[in-house]
């Protein structure tokens, strides 16, 4: 079977991903400029191209919809809801929930201009929400960026993979542009997930002892095996896990971090200098969590310089700096508001790096 | 007065309890209801198809009680969470089991929203007037004037409003199909020898309990109130807050049948 062609916008595309990837639920709450994606999953409903996806619910809040969530999860199906940044927020109660219950799924935060209601433009600004964390407790989610269309349809079935391998819900983070964006894609190719759940899964107890799904633990001993037990996990995940994308960054005497959208600009400036002799790469981390320390940490030991450009006043910095140790040269680009940096700023801010070595 | 068996199971506990001991406190119906309902569950023989979602509150250690597979839900999120499963599930028995504050106050929305698109599932809440696990606050139950850690000198109604009867907002929804409230109280009959107790409310409740289950499996959504007490908390001997139920709380929420759309009261 060959791909088909298809021409959509980056969240129509992570709907059909979604689908290909064998989604059997969806719970959608509607939150701009995420809305196209349950719109193409209500309107998919009942397509009997997909006989596995069983569940389409609007719920009355974004709570309600992530412990719709939960619920459907607990049976071992494939279930997404996606939102966008002040969604986002309302979906910390039950991530932090799901991850002590070791629950997988997958959420899609096609992020906004924040704080507060922001607007409606492109922002990196949920970074730090969906990297450390982001409700109470101590928990991680892994978390993917695309940077493309293509990436919207082809990153579900990479969450949803990590997100039952490891039992741990798996977030897709997009922006308004990646969301909003229209491309040409190969269109995915539909999988028949087997992911075993047998032996967590609630329903049909017959013959088996109980399978309880709990975040609740009052023996402190025994909640701190629990938790000992998923940070082992993590810990296994920040070794196996860890996607990225290097650009000529060989040779590079600077190499710019970027990651979703901003990429997609970085590679454009990359190009651009590269023809005028300047040797600069591009270092795009793909999982935001686990994030791609080491990589980052042999660039650097090879004496190159860094220019971190972000969608927002510095998140990703924090991890980048992490990584790369004291004494090396990351300098900053930002921007917020829903503004995108041009090519041209960031060539100047290349040829013109600040030496930050903090 | 004649003896009356409360289970038809013939001898010792039913099937579907474990053999933990309970965490309840001594007088308190949550494990009177928990016994009900796992008669209901033998009786009805649906064990294995059965899930139950814990809810935060005084109910929510009930996996270690009730011999059924179990997800332990967020403060107030038990029917949402109850939606996820049936709807991936349809053929499953899904419950849970709320305390006032869980289901009234902060699961409001849930609460309401589920028995709105009819699902399929079964909520029963046990209102004791009172946030009972968190030490005794105020509930949207707690009656006018009574004394809770946070009215200290009585609910006022002028400040926060009466209690709010959850029998009567839910049997407004059209999708629910069955709200009945009954009392989990024993009530005494005067008697020259001394304290009588009949048991015909825990006998009604019982049957309430299997009326729900096979409300669900017909299709609909099925919500039982239960009046219990909370002596701890109401800072009262048992006797005087089973009383305090039986004199007081009924008059404030009378019990009775507020919506049967399948007929299973009459059946």
């Amino acid at each position: 079977m060959t791909n088909q062609r298809v021409y959509l916008k980056g969240n129509e595309a992570l709907a059909y991903g979604a689908l290909e990837a064998g989604l059997n639920a969806y719970f959608a709450y509607p939150i701009t400029p995420s809305s196209e994606i349950p719109e193409t999953l209500a309107k998919e409903f009942g397509n009997k191209k997909y006989p596995h996806y069983k569940c389409f619910l609007q719920s009355a809040s974004e709570l309600e919809a992530i412990n719709m969530v939960i619920g459907a999860a607990s049976t071992g199906a494939l279930v997404l809801t996606a939102t966008s940044s002040p969604g986002f927020s309302l979906k910390q109660e039950g991530l932090s929930y799901a991850a002590c219950m070791e629950l997988p799924f997958l959420v899609a935060d096609i992020c906004r201009a924040g704080p507060g209601l922001g607007n409606l433009g492109p922002e990196q600004s949920d970074y730090f929400q969906a990297t450390k964390g982001g409700g109470h407790g101590d928990y991680r989610l892994f978390v993917l960026a695309p940077a493309s269309v293509q990436e919207m349809a082809s990153f579900p079935k990479i969450g949803f993979d990590l997100a039952f391998k490891y039992r741990n819900p798996a977030l897709i983070l997009g922006d308004a542009f990646t969301g909003q964006l229209k491309e040409d894609i190969e269109f995915p190719i539909g999988t028949t997930p087997d992911y075993d759940v047998s032996s967590w899964a609630v329903g049909d107890s017959k013959g088996r002892g109980q399978h309880i799904l709990n975040s609740l633990e009052l023996d402190y001993q025994k909640h701190y095996q629990h938790m000992g037990r998923v940070f082992e996990k993590y810990k296994t995940a920040e070794e196996k896990e860890v996607l990225y994308e290097d650009y000529l960054t060989e040779d590079a005497e600077t190499v710019i971090i970027a990651f979703g959208i901003v990429s997609r600009i970085a590679r454009g400036v990359v190009n651009t200098l590269r023809k005028k002799g300047i040797r600069v790469g591009l270092f795009r981390p793909i999982t935001l969590w686990p994030f791609p320390k080491i990589a980052l940490r042999k660039l650097a030991s090879e004496g190159k310089q860094f220019l971190d450009v972000e969608l927002n006043t510095g998140q990703m910095y924090e991890d980048v700096r992490l990584a790369v140790g004291d004494g090396v040269t990351v300098d900053f680009l930002g921007r917020w508001g829903g503004i995108l940096p041009t090519e041209q700023e960031i060539e100047r801010k290349v040829q013109r790096l600040e030496v930050v070595a903090v | 007065m004649s003896q009356q068996s409360l289970f038809k199971v013939k001898a010792g506990k039913p099937k579907s309890l474990t053999n933990n001991p309970t965490h309840y406190c001594a007088g308190c119906e949550h494990g009177t209801l928990t016994k009900l309902i796992a008669a209901a569950i033998d009786e009805l023989g649906i064990r294995e198809k059965t899930v139950m979602i814990d809810s935060v509150g005084c109910s929510v250690l009930a996996y270690n009680y009730l011999n059924c597979d179990h997800v332990v839900a967020a403060h107030g999120r038990a029917p949402a969470v109850a939606t996820g499963v049936k709807r991936l599930r349809p053929e499953l028995n899904v419950f849970t089991v709320q305390g006032d504050g869980d289901a009234v106050s902060i699961g409001l929305l849930e609460l309401i929203y589920a028995a709105k698109r009819a699902t399929p599932i079964t909520v029963f809440l046990v209102n004791n007037g009172i946030y009972g696990m968190t030490g005794g606050q105020m509930a949207p139950t707690t009656l006018p004037g009574q004394i809770t850690t946070t009215t200290p000198y009585g609910r006022d109604v002028a400040l926060t409003g009466t209690e709010l009867d959850a029998s009567k907002l839910i049997s407004q929804i059209d999708g629910a199909a069955y709200v009945k409230r009954v009392s989990l109280v024993v009530t005494e009959i005067s008697n020259p020898k001394g304290n009588v107790y009949t048991i015909k409310n825990l006998l009604d409740a019982k049957k309430t309990v299997q009326n729900a289950f096979k409300v669900q499996a017909l299709g609909g959504f099925a919500f039982v109130e239960f009046l219990s007490t909370c002596s701890v908390n109401w800072k009262m001997s048992v006797l005087e807050a089973k009383r305090r139920v039986n004199e007081q709380v009924i008059k404030r929420f009378p019990l009775g049948v507020y919506r049967d759309t399948y007929g299973v009261e009459k059946a």
